[in-house]
């Protein structure tokens, strides 16, 4: 079709002589411009096909077609977890190599190196969220904190306090802490959420029972990137003299955190989520007032008793540095990953309908972009987007069919639950990246909304809600 | 930056961010490196202040070792292939001629 239209250009230039020199002249630039225009759309549908081969013995007479490995995918997946920053391991390595020794010996010139790169790491954590280093304690991640700040504050008080508050959209590890508190005995409210991801303040606050012991809630959603109001919640738990706990996994090195100006009293840090390693995370916990943990681990002693075992020095160095870059960065950062994250959004909304994103408009982070695409099926579109690293909703359930319990929380039914994906953007993203994803979610999305009946109808204008399936 | 002999000096500096930047074996690191470090220059071309320059200039010397360091360590341990995006674009160049 291109190089009739080509012709067509050249005929007419031909049938007008007096223009015939001067589009003479630009006549192989439009044959240029078009054969690249050409070549390059058959080269991103034929991206992965390399020759064509003659059929063998055994293929029956169908043709075959060999496959190269494309290249690797594009990685958009932050929110599971992070590329380590090169800065990282460089603060890493020399721990990892001359500088072994255990930062509890106390003996000896080698601990007493590891000891004091263990507290400096301490120090650069504790001042990205505003804390005192004292009040740092390192864990293997976020799950062990918020198995430690649920388990250990609930079993600590347990003598007079029995009610714990969490809500419906909590990562797995804190509603799976709470189940196990609940078959001990402790009473759990689990709050939902309105349709935006946001939780109703005043259904909070009349939540709140004489013997609430601990609120436990996310600050950042790791599946629609919902950021709860954390300032009121911590006022109004500051209070009504109950502990507020937050998982901020997501949060840390991505937006602004200060335990004090939000009365945050235990906050869940990962490693790999802000560009540290993997393996290691922190629990702030706050000592005036004093907030009392049971450990739950037994041991040496070490973290102030809290977390014994020994303190693994190059992880902690590793999230230490994670956590200075971050708090030097975070500007520089949070400009550019909302500048890629419109350009995602706009990119995708411009060229196809009925996409929608999950979770408020405003108070969500931009490096967590969470769509629906209506009457399209979120798997599907995974597997055809093979060519980027991509996923549903959080690790744990994007391996199952479920919809994800987050998404259904916020009310969406099973069909946007199905149809939604997980956009995560970080320090590394480039535009580049960007651009390709969204040429490639609008060529599949249209694909496959072009094989939909569904679709299909939805184009005549056919309300699917008043259609009767009959079953035959 | 007034003095010429300084800005001789962040210019090499500049110079040698950039090629040691685009030593990254890993595509996103190299981006990042030679973008991170253009925003950096750029964000302190109008300084005057002789103090705030010596003390990025300190900086800067310090953050080139890593990334002269970093560089090679990626350079080494790549996985060996290139993101499809890479390819993409060895294509399009290849069309262009
Ligand atoms: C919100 C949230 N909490 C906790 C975790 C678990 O963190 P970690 O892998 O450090 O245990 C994650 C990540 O999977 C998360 O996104």
């Amino acid at each position: 079709m291109l190089s009739r239209q080509l012709q067509r250009n050249i005929l007419k230039v031909a049938a007008a002589p007096s223009v015939r020199l001067s589009l003479a002249k630009q006549a192989p630039r439009v044959v240029l411009f078009s054969l690249r225009t050409f070549s390059n759309t058959a080269q991103k549908q034929n991206a992965s096909t390399v020759e064509t081969l003659t059929p063998n013995s055994d293929s029956l007479g169908f043709e075959t077609t060999a496959i190269e490995k494309p290249g690797r995918p594009i990685y958009l997946d932050m929110q599971a977890t992070s590329p380590m920053d090169p800065r990282v391991l460089d603060a890493m390595l020399p721990y990892l190599t001359d500088l072994y020794g255990n930062p509890h010996s106390r003996t000896h010139q080698y601990g007493w190196e590891t000891e004091r790169a263990v507290e400096e790491a301490r120090e650069q954590v504790a001042k990205l969220i505003g804390a005192d280093p004292k009040e740092i304690i390192f864990t293997s991640g976020a799950t062990e904190a918020n198995n430690l700040s649920l388990k250990g504050v609930a079993h600590f008080y347990k003598g007079k306090k029995k009610h714990i508050i969490t809500t419906q959209i909590e990562h797995k590890c804190v509603l799976e802490s709470c189940r196990v508190l609940q078959e001990e005995g402790f009473d759990v409210t689990y709050l939902p959420v309105q349709p935006n991801g946001l939780i109703d303040i005043k259904q909070f606050e009349e939540a709140i029972r004489p013997d609430t012991s601990i609120v436990s809630i996310m600050s950042v959603n790791n599946e629609i990137g919902v950021i709860q109001p954390i300032e009121e919640i911590g006022k109004i738990c500051r209070k009504n003299k109950v502990f507020f706990h937050t998982d901020a996994a997501q949060a840390v090195g991505k937006i602004p955190m200060d335990v004090n100006a939000m009365n945050i009293d235990l906050m869940s840090i990962s490693g790999h989520k802000l560009y540290g390693p993997k393996g290691i995370g922190a629990i702030y916990v706050r000592r005036r007032p004093r907030v009392r943990l049971e450990a739950v681990q037994s041991g040496g002693g070490q973290e102030r008793g809290i977390r014994s075992g020994t303190v693994p020095t190059p992880l902690v160095v590793g999230l230490g540095a994670a956590c200075k870059i971050a708090t030097e960065e975070m500007e520089y950062d949070d400009q550019r990953i909302s500048r890629l994250s419109k350009r995602l959004i706009d990119g995708i909304q411009s060229k196809v309908e009925q996409v929608v994103r999950n979770g408020d408009d405003v108070h969500t982070y931009p490096g967590c972009v969470n769509l629906s695409f209506s009457y399209v099926e979120g798997e599907s579109l995974l597997m055809a987007l093979k060519e980027i690293a991509l996923s549903s909703g959080s690790a744990c359930t994007s391996a199952s069919l479920e919809p994800s319990y987050v998404l259904r929380a916020l009310g969406a039914d099973d069909e946007m639950a199905h149809s939604s994906i997980r956009f995560g953007i970080g320090r590394f993203t480039t535009e580049a990246e960007i651009d390709y994803v969204i040429n490639h979610v609008v060529g599949h999305v249209n694909k496959l909304r072009d094989m939909s009946p569904l679709w299909e109808m939805v184009q005549e204008g056919i309300d699917l809600k008043s259609i009767q399936w009959s079953q035959h | 930056m007034a003095n010429p002999a300084t800005k001789t000096q962040v210019i090499s500096l500049y110079r040698q961010f950039l090629r040691s930047g685009s030593k990254f074996g890993a595509y996103n690191f190299r981006d990042y490196a030679i973008r991170r470090a253009r925003d950096g220059f750029r964000s302190h071309m109008n300084e005057a202040d002789p103090e705030k320059i010596s003390a990025f200039i300190k900086k800067a010397e310090q953050e080139l070792k890593v990334v002269q360091r970093q560089s090679t360590i990626s350079s080494m341990f790549n996985s060996g292939q290139r993101l499809i995006i890479e390819e993409q674009r060895i294509v399009r160049t290849a069309g262009d001629n």
